[in-house]
């Protein structure tokens, strides 16, 4: 039989403010426990929020990126349950009326075993605000929990998609996206090993065209890896369980990464009553166009766009411009290496995608860890461009630029790396080519013409490498036409 | 001395007839002779306040002092000062030390006033009577068998038997008014968002409202100008340009106009207190007022609405004392929700439970629309309705109580009958307006019954004139409880 599966995702982005969203404490990851909560994150009787204007500026970033509704008027509220790191008994979030409505996301889905790489766009629900809760330590403490609220309070922005994803691949290339969006715009490091990028997944199965089943959700998935295991898992216990005649309850789970499996946190019997309702210590949040477009002065470029400009600009083909605005840096790199060279931007594009990426990925590095500069590399792609040094021999600059670093002019100096581009010298040549193989001079002339290969291989030898091969090419065949 | 009032003080203390630390040592004995008896104070700390007043003598030899350097305050308890313990009348919070100052506290210390000690208070300031107190009731300085009123009864009672110069209190549906009333004082709660409530422990926040109680409208407007403005620590404070709320005092009071809404003179007010309101206007027709007939059609919905609204808003405001980081947490517990459930059950009064349980109701799923939200709905209703009294008259003046104080644990076992004790003040917090209790006579029983004075939004210097206009022309504000030797 066949089944859909159908995934939706939350994700909790952590803004990247200095300080908290209530309160000035610092927002610095790793610090002693305890240290940077302030009387209002530790909840002492009698203090109040008060918003921080730069959390907000960066939801209307996210919303203006997402071609998102932002609206005039949204309402905190308070979110009311019992845990030891939630100093106030209740989190203040956004409830009824998010900072950030619909909105939409075009996802680029790598290519599977099923097919071809495509694009989709993923319908996005909802962005709130809302303070991050401490963490509770239960590891260090024999027999006692440890409580750090130095979290406690940290702006979050929480992103909430459409049930719009099919695969667990779609699902991670949505996520993928994401992470590559808020960090081009500024508003998240993107750190997923310090929580700052957190996704929760909501996955149910039916069979196509049917209503849709009941939903599990699972937390906190702080890696694609797990993102994408734990959704397979999930997938194919519903499955396996709706096939074996069972049904699903609706619940929250967790996945245990070393098992690869989710398992049961609680069911919608236990869920609780959060008695939410708009918080009295903080006004209505009120965001006028004018401060909608001031934020929007400051957004750079965003990605669909540079896509259709290196399009429509500079004659790259769809594919090079999604690779090359994969992330800001990547994009930030391209740019800067164009500048050098500014009409050659399929040579930078074919450099980047190819050698650049190649040996980025041999040693596990990003493109903001390249040991090159665009300046580098623009300099000695400027040498290609203008016939001074081959393909060939730029692989041997690129070599040592990685390597040892230096000026790419210099480099071919000292390296005597430059092409052969005095025709009588090359004329010379193949004067003596020509004269000492006359079996093969005749070969040719009698209409054998793969042989002039051959006469390349020997031109190209004797230059040492550095003739231009498309004079050497252009010289070669009228002296052999006779 | 004690009879003087804060700018009599205020000159014989810049005059050097008497130092702060002299006047604050008067009051500290005052208190340790009468505090037994009537249990005003929760904490007094001799040593703190004394600092404070050595501090302020040393200031009032130098040029620059205010009105207030050196005058000896009484702070409720529910406003955390720091070093001091600050308990809100609970036990949740008996051993707490606030690491902090409030806003009010602060304003206070800025112009060198000296903190005489904390006052009691209905636990949470939840409460009419000052029953609810863990640190035991307070007694009505005029009759030792009735209540102070609450839930600034300490305050009241102290500026009442002189055991302050002057006090603060916070009112959430009547909490100053009402203990001013019963206890025959001067109290006023400001338009709300005029004082800060930073480090004011919040018991329903939309309503929660902090302000002076002294013994004259002079004295309410000089502890004002102290208390008001913004706060960029409490989101709800309102910037606004700093007023003087002693300039309009001395204005006559041709051509205002008086609304008296039928409603407060209905059924429920006791004729003594009818008598007394009445013959209070009788003096402002004298004075040059008009009287105008107006109605507050929804104001009897006041209660119910605020019975939803206050707890809904206190069940959460209450979260936050959960035996895990400060406060009352249970000697013995099995595991987390035990050790929650035993500290809150010990930790909070009969009255807070009630409270946060009605709060925790209203908010569940499937009851949140019935009453939180059709409460909020009537609650514009009510606001609504002041705008259109607004129209016709300049202020609203009525009995600010039912009745004169009760006999302590006269109401205890009915919740319902103490909530109407505040039947006349509800509705001024319901709608954020400022409101105000001044002394207007003497009930059948011998004790006092309060005039309430409601003004329009930011009318607290005009609504402060009308008091001291009055004031000029009765001595009722200058009795003092027979047996309190002065």
């Amino acid at each position: 039989m066949q089944w859909e599966i159908v995934i939706g995702l939350e994700v909790h982005t952590q803004l990247s403010t200095s300080s908290k969203i209530f309160s000035g404490a610092s927002t610095a990851f790793g610090a002693e426990p305890n240290i940077q909560a302030c009387a209002v994150d530790l909840a002492l009787p009698g203090v109040l929020p008060v918003l921080n204007r730069g959390a907000v500026e960066r939801a209307i970033r996210f919303g203006l990126a997402v071609g998102a509704h932002i609206a005039p008027r949204s309402v905190f509220s308070r979110k009311n349950y019992f845990y030891p790191d939630l100093p106030k008994g209740y989190q203040i979030s956004q409830f009824d009326l998010p900072i950030i409505g619909q909105g939409s996301l075009t996802i680029q889905v790598p290519t599977t075993t099923a097919g071809q790489p495509y694009k989709k766009v993923v319908r996005l629900t909802r962005a709130h605000l809302e303070e991050d809760a401490g963490k509770s330590l239960h590891e260090d403490f024999h027999g006692m929990t440890g409580i750090d609220l130095n979290r406690a309070g940290t702006p979050l922005l929480e992103i909430v998609s459409e049930p719009d994803m099919r695969s667990a691949a779609e699902a991670v290339a949505y996520a993928k996206m994401l992470h590559s969006l808020v960090r081009w715009i500024d508003i998240c490091d993107g750190n997923m090993q310090e929580g700052s990028f957190r996704c929760d997944a909501n996955v149910s199965v039916r069979h196509p065209g049917a209503e849709l089943g009941t939903r599990r959700e699972i937390k906190n998935l702080n890696s694609f890896r797990f993102l994408q295991q734990a959704i397979e898992y999930e997938a194919q216990w519903q499955i396996d369980t709706l096939e074996n005649g069972g049904t699903i309850q609706q619940a929250t789970v967790l996945f245990d990464s070393d098992k690869g499996v989710t398992r049961a946190m609680r069911s919608k019997e236990d869920a609780h009553d959060y008695r939410y309702f708009p918080d009295p210590d903080l006004l209505p949040l009120a965001i006028d166009n004018e401060w909608i477009e001031q934020v929007r002065g400051t957004l750079p470029e965003l990605p669909l766009s540079k896509q259709a400009r290196y399009v429509a600009d500079l004659g790259l083909s769809a594919y090079d411009a999604d690779t090359l605005t994969s992330s800001r840096e990547m994009a930030d790199f391209f740019e800067t290496t164009l500048n050098e060279v500014p009409k050659e931007a399929k040579l930078c594009a074919n450099w980047l995608m190819g050698d650049v990426s190649a040996a980025l990925n041999r040693e596990d590095r990003d493109i903001t860890q390249c040991p090159i500069s665009p300046g580098q590399l623009g300099n000695m792609l400027k040498r290609i461009a203008d016939g001074t040094i081959s393909n060939v021999a730029a692989k041997e600059v690129f070599k040592i630029l990685w390597s040892e670093g230096g000026n790419p002019d210099a480099i071919i100096e000292i390296k005597g790396l430059k092409q052969m581009s005095d025709v009588g010298a090359m004329e010379a040549l193949v004067d003596e080519i020509i004269a000492a193989n006359p079996a093969q001079v005749a070969e040719y002339r009698s209409g054998k013409e793969k042989v002039f290969g051959f006469f390349v291989g020997l031109a190209m030898k004797a230059s040492k490498g550095k003739a231009n091969p498309a004079q050497m090419n252009e010289i070669l065949k009228r002296k052999l036409a006779g | 001395m004690l009879n003087s009032s804060l700018l009599q003080l205020g000159a014989a203390l810049r005059s050097k007839k008497i130092s702060s630390v002299e006047l604050t040592q008067l009051y500290l004995q005052r208190i340790t002779a009468l505090n037994s008896k009537l249990n005003a104070y929760i904490t007094v700390n001799e040593e703190m306040s004394l600092v404070q007043a050595r501090a302020a003598d040393v200031q009032l030899t130098q040029s620059k002092t205010h009105a207030l350097t050196g005058i000896p305050i009484a702070q409720k308890d529910i406003f955390c000062a720091r070093d001091w313990r600050t308990t809100c009348g609970s036990k949740m919070l008996s051993n707490f030390i606030a690491p902090y100052d409030a806003h009010v506290i602060e304003q206070f210390n800025s112009v060198g006033a000296v903190n005489l000690g904390k006052t009691n208070m209905d636990e949470f300031a939840m409460g009419s009577s000052n029953e609810t107190s863990y640190f035991g009731h307070v007694k009505n300085p005029w009759n030792n068998n009735a209540v102070p009123g609450g839930s600034s009864g300490g305050s009241a009672a102290a500026v009442s038997a002189h055991l302050c110069a002057a006090a603060t209190g916070t009112d959430t549906g009547g909490s100053i008014r009402q203990p001013a009333a019963l206890c025959g004082i001067s109290g006023l709660k400001p338009t709300y968002g005029v004082v800060s409530r930073y480090g004011m422990i919040a018991f329903a926040s939309s309503l929660d409202q902090a302000g002076p109680m002294a013994r004259s409208a002079e004295d309410l407007a000089l502890l004002l100008n102290v208390m008001a403005g913004f706060d960029e620590r409490d989101s709800t404070s309102l910037q606004r340009d700093t007023e003087d709320y002693t300039r309009d005092l001395n204005k006559p009071l041709n051509g205002l106009r008086i609304g008296l809404p039928k409603e407060f003179f209905a059924a429920g007010l006791s004729a003594d207190v009818a008598q007394a309101i009445e013959a209070s206007i009788a003096e402002y027709k004298k004075l040059g007022a008009s009287v105008v007939d107006i109605s507050l059609p929804n104001s009897h919905l006041s209660i119910p609405v605020y019975y939803v609204l206050a707890p809904a808003e206190a069940s959460s405001n209450l979260s936050r004392y959960d035996g895990v980081r400060y406060g009352y947490r249970t000697p013995e517990y099995t595991n987390l929700a035990d050790m929650y459930e035993k500290s809150r059950a010990q930790g909070f009064g009969e009255e807070v439970k009630r409270r946060i349980m009605i709060g925790t109701y209203v908010l569940s799923h499937g009851y949140y629309d019935a009453y939180y939200l059709q409460a909020q709905k009537i609650r514009r209703l009510i606001a609504q309705d002041f705008v259109e009294a607004f129209k016709q008259c300049d202020v609203i003046m009525g009995p600010t109580t039912p009745t004169t104080a009760f006999n302590l644990a006269e109401k205890n076992d009915d919740p319902v009958q103490m909530y109407l004790s505040d039947t006349y003040t509800i509705a001024v917090n319901l709608a954020g307006l400022p409101g105000m209790s001044i002394p207007a006579g003497f009930g059948s029983n011998g004790l006092p019954v309060g005039l309430q004075i409601i003004g329009n939004y930011f009318d607290e210097a005009r609504m402060l004139n009308v008091a001291h206009q009055y004031q000029q022309v009765t001595d009722w504000h200058t009795s003092t409880p027979q047996h309190i030797e002065v």
